[in-house]
Order: structure tokens, then sequence, then C-alpha cells
């Protein structure tokens, strides 16, 4: 592990020309200040009700995300290269899962081995060969991003399924700028208040041919109880369009209704906030009560849009993004911009040993996994811990990948014993419409707020930042 | 609209209407045990408080009997009971949450706030006056609630569903206090200066907020039969039947002019409501005041079960 990168003052200690006001403010600014403003934003995120719920955790059913009042601030240039980055990206993306439900053309030119398709779980064949809308199938991407030095933004993952985190980017900002007046004065900041309209523009955009010039569309949530339900009940408030339950929804004759106080009202596009397994018991799941009935025939009659597409979760997979380099350069005939983290996939034997060999250096995770579950970082791992990973990975090699333990970068956060470094990653949201991409500049800093850890997930006790973008 | 959003923003105005009511008839209880014996009679008014709640069935399932203790427990904190204050308040939380979107931040705020707050109170009183606070407290925050669902909504559909709520559980809550307590309106009832009388009279009125409104509506004392005349018959007085009832019919038209169609909810209320423009207390009495209320209730109930099925499933 090399030494960390801060963000504000870089490795010499004197700070970087993007944090240099916020330093300036930071030497003036009384401790005490800083100290009433943090409860105060508490109390905000209390009555606002922003919460989320973390699963196998009774007591705390409705649990604020901690939220850390000093920003995060990218410079422009930065920005521009990540934007540029995240949009060579996601094009790849979407052209890859195209390919794989058609005609498979980089299975025949052997750059990934097919098994990692065939033999996925998240691999929906009901899929294959169906059109679907303008042909894409990821609208809404969160890609993490962490930086090592100056120079390098890491992917860290991608989230082609159903990102969540965005309403964080957007009420943080909110807070921010009723909070900190004086300091967005000292900035020429982004706005990213307009990401709802790009959003509702983006689905707007995919609906199905034949659906009306105004087509209706939904917010589809698993309910009250899914950890994200506020998320999603902010953004159907902010995008003004029904947030609705499986049981609002029903299918006849193909086309997609919902149950209105005025009789059935057709619906075009499902922004969907629930995973593949639920979305219709009739063809996936048959014990799951949140899906509708059909839905998968009205999709594959093309009488609805599902944003994001079904059988997006084999982007997810973290053995696939170990090939996302040669992925883009299979579909776009380019280098990734944005970097790819060194990863062995435990499904290659040669791999596999490498990785029993090193585990106290590295971080090991679930194919699958997401929210920080189920991981091991081999440095922060004592003895019992490794025995246990070292026998998970022995007899089930292909559900695992393992990464070198980064130096994620840090950024000044408020703790207990004051303002100090925490490691911090980024999620940007990408969206792709019918006719273009769109990037709200900033996104979802997430930070370590333990000292030395490297988690950042909220279910793992992760706070958040408001994401500055410098303009020019 | 979404029917379950319609159907959520109906409950939950009728779950702090609820509890409100509760709150009222607990006070009025708690005032009466006070009195000497000879003031208050020798009834129960733990028991007759529970009858009014509509809770006495649910109740002799988990409590065998009917005591101070034991009917407050229940009413207010219970989790056996699903219509105690507690439950009320949640379940209106829970219908808030649900549908978020439709509900202004004002309203949001206070009925998170009283959900949030109702955690303080714990789950029993643990003397008289933390009591009385809690009953007051209950009635402040539903006021709270319903003035910020009056002050701050659209005039559209989402508000016109959430006062049907409102008017069709106060129909319901007055059309109990007058099923119960019936037999102390009867004319043949009336003996002079019995103390008893007029404490049981006060109490029902109390109980729909409306001992005031009676000395400014009929500049006399407390007689059964305008205390009748004023829970069923009287326009001005808010939780009257007849009041309940112009407000439901007002409130279906909106709906109906909106969507650009009437049916048998509209039909239903209009039908209840000329029942009551063509009686008058007279004739009620002759033809007997408990099947004038049993019969408004079960017409109240068919308007209820038209609503639903109508708009909000």
């Amino acid at each position: 592990m090399t030494a960390t990168f801060d963000e504000m003052t870089g490795a010499d200690g004197n700070s970087r020309i993007a944090y240099g006001e916020l330093a300036r403010w930071l030497a003036e600014v009384p401790p005490h200040v800083l100290d009433f403003r943090r409860r105060e934003a508490e109390v905000l995120f209390r009555r606002i009700g922003i919460t989320f719920a973390v699963y196998g955790d009774a007591d705390a059913q409705e649990r604020l995300i901690p939220f850390d009042v000093l920003p995060r601030i990218l410079a422009a240039d930065e920005w521009r290269i990540l934007e540029a980055g995240l949009q060579q990206r996601v094009q790849a993306i979407n052209h890859f899962v195209r390919d794989i439900y058609g005609r498979r053309e980089i299975l025949k030119a052997g750059i990934i081995p097919e098994n990692l398709i065939f033999q996925n779980p998240v691999f929906r064949p009901e899929m294959n060969g169906m059109k679907v809308p303008h042909d894409i199938y990821v609208h809404v991407a969160g890609i993490d991003i962490v930086r090592l030095d100056p120079q390098t933004f890491y992917v860290l993952e991608d989230n082609a399924r159903t990102p969540s985190g965005v309403s964080y980017m957007l009420e943080n900002r909110e807070i921010m700028l009723r909070l900190f007046p004086e300091l967005f004065a000292r900035h020429r900041i982004a706005p990213v208040e307009r990401y709802p309209d790009e959003l509702l523009a983006t689905l707007r955009s995919v609906a199905p041919a034949n659906a009306s010039t105004e087509p209706t569309v939904v917010l589809l949530t698993p309910g009250v109880y899914n950890s994200a339900y506020y998320e999603h009940s902010f953004l159907a408030d902010k995008l003004g369009v029904e947030l609705v339950e499986g049981r609002d929804l029903f299918v006849r004759d193909e086309l997609v209704y919902m149950r209105t106080t005025q009789g059935p009202k057709r619906v075009d596009v499902i922004y969907r906030r629930i995973d593949d397994d639920f979305l219709d018991p009739l063809a996936f799941r048959p014990d799951s009560a949140l899906g509708v009935p059909g839905l998968m025939s009205a999709y594959q009659a093309g009488n609805v849009t599902l944003a994001n597409a079904v059988g997006t979760g084999i982007v997810d997979d973290k053995a696939m993004y170990s090939y996302m380099p040669g992925i883009m350069k299979f579909y776009l005939g380019a280098d990734p911009i944005l970097r790819n983290v060194p990863t062995w996939r435990c499904r290659e034997p040669e791999h596999l040993a490498y990785v029993l060999d090193h585990l106290e250096e590295l971080v090991v995770k679930e194919v699958h996994g997401s929210g920080g579950y189920g991981m091991l970082i081999g440095p922060q791992a004592d003895k019992q811990k490794l025995a246990t990973f070292r026998s998970k990975l022995k007899s089930n090699p292909t559900n695992f990948i393992a990464q070198p333990t980064l130096a994620l970068s840090t950024c000044p956060t408020c703790v207990e014993e004051g303002v100090a470094p925490r490691h911090v990653d980024l999620r940007p949201f990408v969206l792709t419409g019918r006719e273009r991409v769109r990037i709200v500049p900033g996104g979802l800093t997430r930070v370590a707020l333990t000292k030395g850890s490297l988690v950042v997930n909220s279910s793992q006790g992760g706070g958040t930042k408001d994401t500055w973008v410098l303009d020019g | 609209m979404l029917s379950r959003t319609a159907d959520n923003l109906y409950w939950l105005a009728r779950y702090v209407e609820r509890a409100e009511y509760l709150a009222r008839i607990l006070e009025v209880s708690q005032r009466l045990t006070t009195l000497p014996l000879a003031y208050a009679g020798s009834s129960n008014e733990w028991e007759s408080a529970l009858a009014t709640a509509g809770c006495a069935h649910a109740f002799s399932q988990v409590y065998s009997q009917a005591s101070e203790e034991t009917v407050i427990d229940f009413l207010c904190f219970s989790s056996a009971n699903p219509s105690s204050i507690r439950n009320c308040f949640e379940i209106a939380r829970s219908n808030a949450r649900a549908v978020r979107t439709a509900l202004t931040v004002e309203m949001w705020d206070a009925i998170n706030g009283t959900w949030i707050e109702l955690r303080r109170f714990g789950n029993r009183a643990t003397s008289r006056d933390e009591f009385m606070r809690f009953l007051r407290w209950v009635q402040e925050n539903s006021l709270r609630f319903d003035g910020s669902a009056y002050r701050t909504m659209l005039r559209n559909d989402a508000y016109w569903f959430s006062r049907l709520g409102v008017y069709m559980e106060r129909a319901d809550n007055t059309a109990r206090i007058l099923d119960v307590k019936y037999h102390l309106l009867l004319p043949a009832h009336e003996r002079i200066g019995g103390p008893l009388d007029y404490f049981q009279w006060a109490a029902i009125l109390r109980s729909v907020s409306a001992l005031t409104a009676y000395h400014w509506v009929y500049r006399e004392n407390v007689k059964p039969w305008l205390i009748a005349d004023l829970l069923i018959l009287r326009d001005e007085l808010p939780r009257s039947l007849a009041s309940c009832s112009q407000n439901l019919v007002l409130y279906l038209d909106h709906i109906a002019r909106a969507y650009g169609r009437q049916g048998p909810a509209q039909r239903q209320a209009r039908t209840v409501r000329a029942r009551l423009e063509n009686s008058g207390m007279e004739e009620i009495f002759q033809n007997g005041l408990h099947e004038f209320i049993s019969e408004f209730i079960s017409d109240n109930n068919r308007l209820g079960a038209a609503i639903s099925q109508q708009y909000l499933t």
C-alpha cells in the first residue's frame, strides 16, 4: 500500500487549488460553528425523513445516513476526465448487454468465457433475441469511482441494475445550501438540481413506439419496507410521476395499466427499483408478491419499457468487471479513459492460487455482492476471518474475485476529534436516453467515518458528503 | 391518482380523526369518574367509554374487567387493540409514509413529528396528570395535522379523499356516541333537577366538543332533546350528523365534477343527506331515536363501502 493521497492537502501538505477556498474558510471558522451546523444538518435530515433501513437490524428500521458537512471538491478539468470516461464506459456497457442477448459477437471473438454468461444466475434467457426500445438496456447507471493519486481515477464497480443514492446527492446539496450560504458564495459550483428533469427526459425518450406522444412514466417500488423507499418516493415526487407498487399495476392483453381513482390508465415506461427476480411471478420467482403478473409478456410484446432492462445484472457481476477493458476495446476500439482495478478471478486456478497465497494483502469480494456485505479486507482481518475466507474460496471459488487493497484518497471530514482525513469514493449517475447520455456534474461521495476504514457503504456505517464540481 | 394513494389518504385522515375522538371520550370518562357517586351515578363509565369507542368486544378478548387502568391501557396504548390511539398514529404514519408524495411537507412534519413524539410517552401514563397531558397532546396533534392539510394541500382529489376520511370517521363517531347514550336523551328520561343527568348530558356534549356551542345555539339550559337536535340535525355543529353528511356530499361532488362522472357513492351520500334534511326531532323521537341512529349507522357503512368500491380499490 502506497501513501494515501489527501484531496485537500495533496502529497506535500499544501492545499490543492480546488480546495483553496475551503481550506481558508476552515482556518477562519471556529470549531463550535462547524459542530453546530453539523447538528443542525442532522435535525434537518430527520425532519425530512430521509432515512434508510438496514437489513437484519430490527431496532434501526429507519436510520439516518450520517452526513458530513465538509464538501468533497473536484476541479473542472478533473470532472471533464470523469465525464468522458463515464460516458465511454456506459456506452460500452449498453453495446455489451445488447450483444449478449443478441448476436453474441463478443463470445464468438473469445473475449469473455461463455460459461461466465450462461452459467451466471443473473443471466436472463428470457431476453434472448428480444428487442428493447431504442436498443438501450442501462438507462440509469451508477459507476463507483475511487481515486489513488492526483492523476488516476479507477472504476471500482459498475451498478447497472438499480443503483441508488441519487436522492442523497440532491438532498445533501439542498442542506448545504441552507447551512453554508457563505461558503457557496466563495465558489462557483455546478448545480445538480436538474437531475430529476434529466431523468424524466431520459425515461420519456425511451417509451415504446406505440405509446402516446405524452408517455406515462411510473416508478415501481417494492414498497415501504425496502431500504431505499425514501429515495423512491423522493424521486417520484421530483419527477412528478406516480410511485406504484406491484399491486397498483395489472396487465391486460399485453398492455400494462395502473389502477387509478378514474379507472385503469395505460403505463408506457416503468422506472423500476425492484430486482428482476421479483418483477413478474409468472416469469421469475413465483412466490414474489411484489411484482406484476404478466409484466414480462407485455415487455416482450414491446408495449412497455423497463428501465433498466431485464438482465443487466451480468454487468454488475464482479468477475465480468475484470473483463471491462477488453469489452470496451471490443465495442469502441478504444482504451478505457477510466482504469480498472487489477482483479484476480478466483474461478481461474492460477488466480485462485495467487489469492490464497496473498490473502492478507487483498480485498476479496463476492461476485454478486453489494452494500459491502460478505467481503474481506485482508490487511484488517484477524486470523479467524482469514481462515474462514480461505475455506470459502476453496469450496466455491467462482463466487469470488480479489483486488489489491487500494489506498483510497481521503478528504477532510468532521469527526469527534475535529477535522480529519477520511477515505472516500464517488458514485456519479449516468443517464442514457434515445438521443444522448446525460451526466449531472457531481454524484454521491461516500465517506468511511472510522479512522483508517476503507468501507464506505452506508450499511456498514459509512456517511455521505456533498460533491462539488467547480465550474470553470 | 392511484387508487392505493387515495385509499391511504382516506385512511390516514380517518385514523388521525379517530385518535382525537378516543382522546376526547377518555377525557370525558376521566372527568365523570372524578365526580362523587351521587352525581355520576352507578354506571361504569369505563365500560361506557369502551362501548362508545366501539371496542367492547375486542376488549373482552384481552381483559375481563373494565377498570380505569385496563380501559386506558386498551384504548390508548395497547398493541392488541388495532384502534388504540397508539395504533391509530402508527397506522396513520405508515399510511403517510406510503403516500409521502401526495402529502405536503407540513402534513408530513405533523404526522411524522407526532409519531416520533409518541415514543416519549412510552407504554403507559405514569400518573393522572401525565395521562391528561397525553390526551391533550393527542388532540393538539390531530388539530395540527388537520390544520396543515386544510392550509397547505392543493384543492384536488388528494385533498377531497382526505376530507372524505375525516367526515366518514366523524359521522361514525358521533353516531356511536348517540347509539350508546341515546337512552339519556329520550324525553321520558327528563327528571326535574336530577344532577346525575346534567353531568351525563354535559359529558355527551363535551365528547363532541359542543358544550359551549350548545349554549350559543340554544341560549338555554342543557336539555336532552336539544342535545339530540344539535348532534343530529344542526348543520352549524361541525360534528353533527347533518354537518358531516353535508360535507360528504360536497366533497364527493367535487370528485365527481373533476372526474366527470357521478356514481353510487354520490347517490348514497345524497340519500343519507336527504333523510337528515327531511327529518324533524319530533318525528325522530316518535319513530324511535334508537332506530333512527341504527339506520344512520348502517347507511353510513353502505356509503363507506360505495366510496371504497368506486374509488379506492
